[in-house]
């Protein structure tokens, strides 16, 4: 691109507050958009889940404070069930959706994709606009149905009919759950749109030289999510709008006939069925097709950072690139294979159960393959241990224990006693939320100079690694051990006095346990929002290179300003991964430097 | 001083893994009661073998995060593909997977055949917030329901229609399910509102029960006693009391208790605690 058009650039950047940092078109504010909206949303529902070990941990105690501040959820001060219930539906919708898709996926990948493959924004910039301006009204909306009618939606985050269908199954099945339906619309609307933008960008806007096998491994983890994404949420989609049917215009997608609410037939004044011919097994087919991508979704970028910031911190290339890729690309054609393992007990044909069991064990293969390079490359390394390598570290070691349960629950006879217990709490918290979350805490660290700037504080940055990574595992690893003793998920009390069930009595103390550990995770979150706030207005003046890295984003000021280059993007010569390359005269070769030197380079 | 970062994480890794497996260790299923020890089997083979490997990968972790910490005249090796490696790992965790996967199959293959003809049936129906139990009686044959004959007063909850022939000897109780000691049980399971989920951990039994599906699962109970039945789907508020019990009888005492309870008649069947229908 012409140094003129560059310089075109930098003088079209608007200068009004409002359209630079609140309604901007420029990739960089939307994605620091993305990120601090789902950061902010990711502390109401970790408030929200420490309500929930409050009730699981203490199901006899009374709150008179917590229920002054929330009058709707506390009876004299002790929690009603439907409040729990409303607790942990919206604890796992917002982590999910509007959390951990949001702040790897829209927030980094925004920030990121034109840095990394060498553009001056993303392909459609108004259309990235209107992504984030149609996530904050779905963000708006879910947050409301907190305070309508009967309360938030009840039925799980996974929203299994009829349950989620019947308005008189559970209080949140009023409003709440319409709501529910209508911001999840909204953030697929948003996630779509994002989608398209980040397909078109990585596939057609690579400055030159930047072949794909020259794209980072986060580029190619974004790449791989826009496709699950564009292709796995029509159907939620789909699923939601035939539900809102089911609700309101009285149609039987998900409702069979012969339905009975407490002991009141659901019948027309006419004697007829008021539902008939449909079945709830439709729903979780929907839900689930979009559900386990999405579980990838969460997660390829978590993986694409490791890979990324262990190279960089390792002062080595990362390990086995190709096969990298080609790990990521099977886990993700296999995520969509795999969906019957969330219903091996579900009443699906015992048959089908054996064909998801198939695919579920062949996807820990690439998973395995992943975890092995990441060893190989910290192999004969030479580790530099800032912020941003113990959260990689993290996230390995997470990506092995929860990898590991998820071979119990693939086996389908295994997973009968274990299904809907705690040991599937344990498995998806330990891979998919927190190798999500670590991921995301990584690529804070790691390219908050590029986001704002400004460096964040190594001491505290470290504090919060070690409290939340050992606090992470006390919290989640002994789920297993009462999730096998057979603890059901979702259940408001388990002890005495008010728990029912005999077997799990001796369990509680466990629960006690977990829900201390939980209380320690939840409030260590206090010495990240320190840091990030502290850092982002007082933090030391970040160079264009602090870390030394090798990547195309390096090579521009921080933060950039808009086009991302002053003069013309860089032509790119080599792979993003040139750490100790012999003969080189420092021990990181830019992505833009043209020598002759190290495996990959040469041409453009 | 120079390495107390890399020796700091790789100490607590190895510190949280032992002590999370000795914290897991210290109990596991509930006592098995039933012909399904070939899962409690298979679990124990897949601990052996996950844990080994977590145990492994997770040292590794802690010997090269302490190993490799940068210092003084430090130097990483330019070392970045190795194919032989990859295709061995590979086919490795590859021939391992298929390992648990046909035994897993085998498994699941025995478990959803079709229950022995010799079974005994019975139907339990998952409601907000009870199990409604009911058996065939002598001609074997469920009378029909229909969801407008629901009548509270006389128990009869998913609606009996008691002019079907095949109901007249039906035997319906809530919360309580009689089986007899070492024989097939075959149970029919329904729902007449929301999803819930049959669960006996002392069995390792958990199928789903679904409005307008009936679905099957079949085991051999093998030690009399009393054992929890659990609601393993969030079905509700109350999902939490879903509580019912199963009684493993002698086949002689299960006969008796079968008479005893004797057909749905319109008056209350005897024994059927209605504790959780709240």
């Amino acid at each position: 691109m012409a140094h003129a058009e560059a310089h075109a650039a930098e003088a079209h950047a608007p200068q009004a507050f409002i359209w630079k940092y609140v309604f901007s078109k420029d990739h960089k504010v939307i994605g620091v958009q993305y990120y601090v909206t789902a950061m902010l949303m990711a502390l109401i529902a970790g408030l929200l889940a420490m309500l929930i070990r409050l009730q699981v941990g203490f199901p006899e105690a009374t709150w008179p404070t917590l229920g002054k501040l929330l009058p709707r959820g506390f009876s004299d001060g002790i929690m009603s069930p439907e409040f729990y219930a409303m607790l942990f539906t919206m604890h796992g919708t917002i982590m999910v959706f509007f959390v951990l898709s949001t702040a790897p996926v829209s927030g980094f990948g925004n920030v990121l994709i034109p840095l990394q493959v060498g553009w001056r924004d993303m392909a459609f910039p108004f259309l990235n606009a209107l992504s984030y301006w149609t996530f904050l009204p779905g963000c708006i909306i879910i947050l409301a149905s907190f305070f309508v009618g009967a309360g938030a939606a009840a039925g799980g985050w996974t929203s299994y009919p009829p349950l989620s269908a019947l308005q008189g199954a559970v209080p949140g099945s009023g409003t709440g759950q319409t709501l529910w339906i209508v911001g999840m619309v909204f953030f697929i609307a948003s996630f779509t749109m994002g989608g398209l933008n980040f397909l078109t960008t990585i596939l057609n806007l690579r400055t030159k030289g930047m072949s794909l096998t020259r794209l980072p491994l986060t580029m190619w983890a974004m790449l791989l999510v826009a496709v699950l994404g564009l292709l796995s949420f029509p159907s939620l989609v789909a699923g939601c709008i035939l539900l809102l049917f089911d609700r309101h215009f009285g149609t039987s997608f998900y409702l069979p006939s012969g339905l009975i609410l407490t002991n009141v037939p659901l019948l027309n004044p006419d004697g007829t069925p008021l539902h008939a011919g449909g079945s709830p097994l439709l729903w979780q087919h929907l839900f689930w097709f979009l559900g386990h991508p999405e579980v990838y979704i969460l997660m390829l970028p978590a993986l694409g950072f490791t890979s990324d910031i262990l190279s960089t911190f390792c002062r080595k290339p990362i390990f086995g690139y190709k096969s990298m890729v080609g790990a990521m690309v099977s886990i993700g054609a296999l995520s969509f294979l795999v969906w019957g393992h969330h219903m091996f007990v579900s009443g699906m044909n015992p048959y089908l159960g054996m064909a998801f069991a198939v695919f579920t064990m062949l996807i820990a293969v690439p998973s395995a393959v992943k975890v092995f390079n990441w060893l190989a490359t910290l192999w004969g390394s030479r580790i530099q241990y800032r912020t941003p390598v113990f959260w990689a570290l993290g996230v390995v070691s997470l990506f092995i224990s929860g990898g590991l349960s998820g071979i119990w629950l693939g086996q389908s006879a295994v997973d009968i006693p274990l299904h809907d217990t705690y040991f599937v709490v344990a498995h998806f918290h330990l891979i998919m939320a927190g190798a999500a979350l670590f991921g995301v805490f990584g690529a804070t660290a790691y390219w908050f100079p590029k986001m704002f700037g400004r460096m964040m504080n190594e001491t505290l940055g470290k504090a919060h690694f070690w409290f939340t990574f050992v606090a992470y595992y006390c919290t989640f690893f002994p789920m297993h051990y009462i999730g096998i003793a057979g603890h059901m998920r979702r259940i408001y009390a388990s002890g005495r006095p008010i728990g029912y069930y005999e077997f799990l009595e001796p369990l509680q103390e466990i629960n006690v346990f977990i829900t201390r550990s939980a209380l320690v995770l939840g409030a260590s979150q206090l010495l990240f929002f320190v840091n990030f706030f502290w850092s982002a207005f007082k933090g030391p003046k970040a160079s264009e290179n602090p870390w030394n890295a090798a990547g195309l984003e390096w090579t521009t000021p921080s933060p950039p300003g808009h086009g991302n280059w002053p003069g013309e993007i860089p032509e790119v010569h080599r792979w993003p991964y040139d750490y100790s390359v012999p003969d080189a005269p420092k021990d990181f070769v830019p992505q833009t430097d043209p020598a002759p030197i190290g495996a990959r380079a040469g041409g453009h | 001083m120079s390495k107390l970062q890399g020796l700091s994480f790789g100490l607590a890794t190895v510190v949280l893994v032992v002590l999370a497996t000795g914290y897991f260790m210290r109990d596991w299923l509930p006592p098995l009661k039933s012909d399904r020890g070939a899962i409690d089997e298979a679990m124990a083979a897949t601990l052996v073998v996950t844990g080994l490997v977590f145990i492994a990968t997770n040292l590794l972790l802690a010997f090269v995060a302490w190993r490799y910490e940068d210092h003084e005249g430090a130097k990483a090796a330019y070392w970045h593909d190795n194919t032989r490696l990859e295709i061995a790992w590979t086919a490795v965790t590859a021939v391992i997977m298929f390992a648990f996967l046909f035994n897993a199959l085998k498994l699941w293959a025995d478990m959803t055949s079709e229950a022995p003809r010799d079974a005994v049936v019975v139907e339990v129906t998952g409601q907000q917030f009870r199990w409604v139990v009911r058996y065939p009686g002598k001609d074997g044959a469920f009378g029909k329901t229909d969801a407008a004959k629901v009548d509270v007063d006389t128990e009869n909850y998913i609606g009996l229609d008691k002019s079907d022939p095949d109901a007249k000897d039906d035997v319906l109780m809530v919360n309580d399910v009689y089986l007899p000691v070492g024989k097939p049980a075959a149970v029919r399971i329904r729902s007449t509102d929301v999803i819930h989920s049959f669960f006996l951990p002392n069995f390792r039994v958990k199928q789903d029960a679904l409005p307008g599906m009936t679905t099957k699962t079949w085991f051999i109970p093998k030690v009399e006693g009393d054992y929890e039945i659990a609601c393993a789907e969030h079905c509700g508020l109350g999902h939490y009391k879903m509580k019912g019990q199963l009684h493993v009888l002698s086949p002689d005492a299960f006969e008796a208790k079968l008479v005893e309870l004797g057909p749905a008649a319109p008056e209350a069947p005897a024994g059927s605690p209605n504790q959780a229908s709240e």
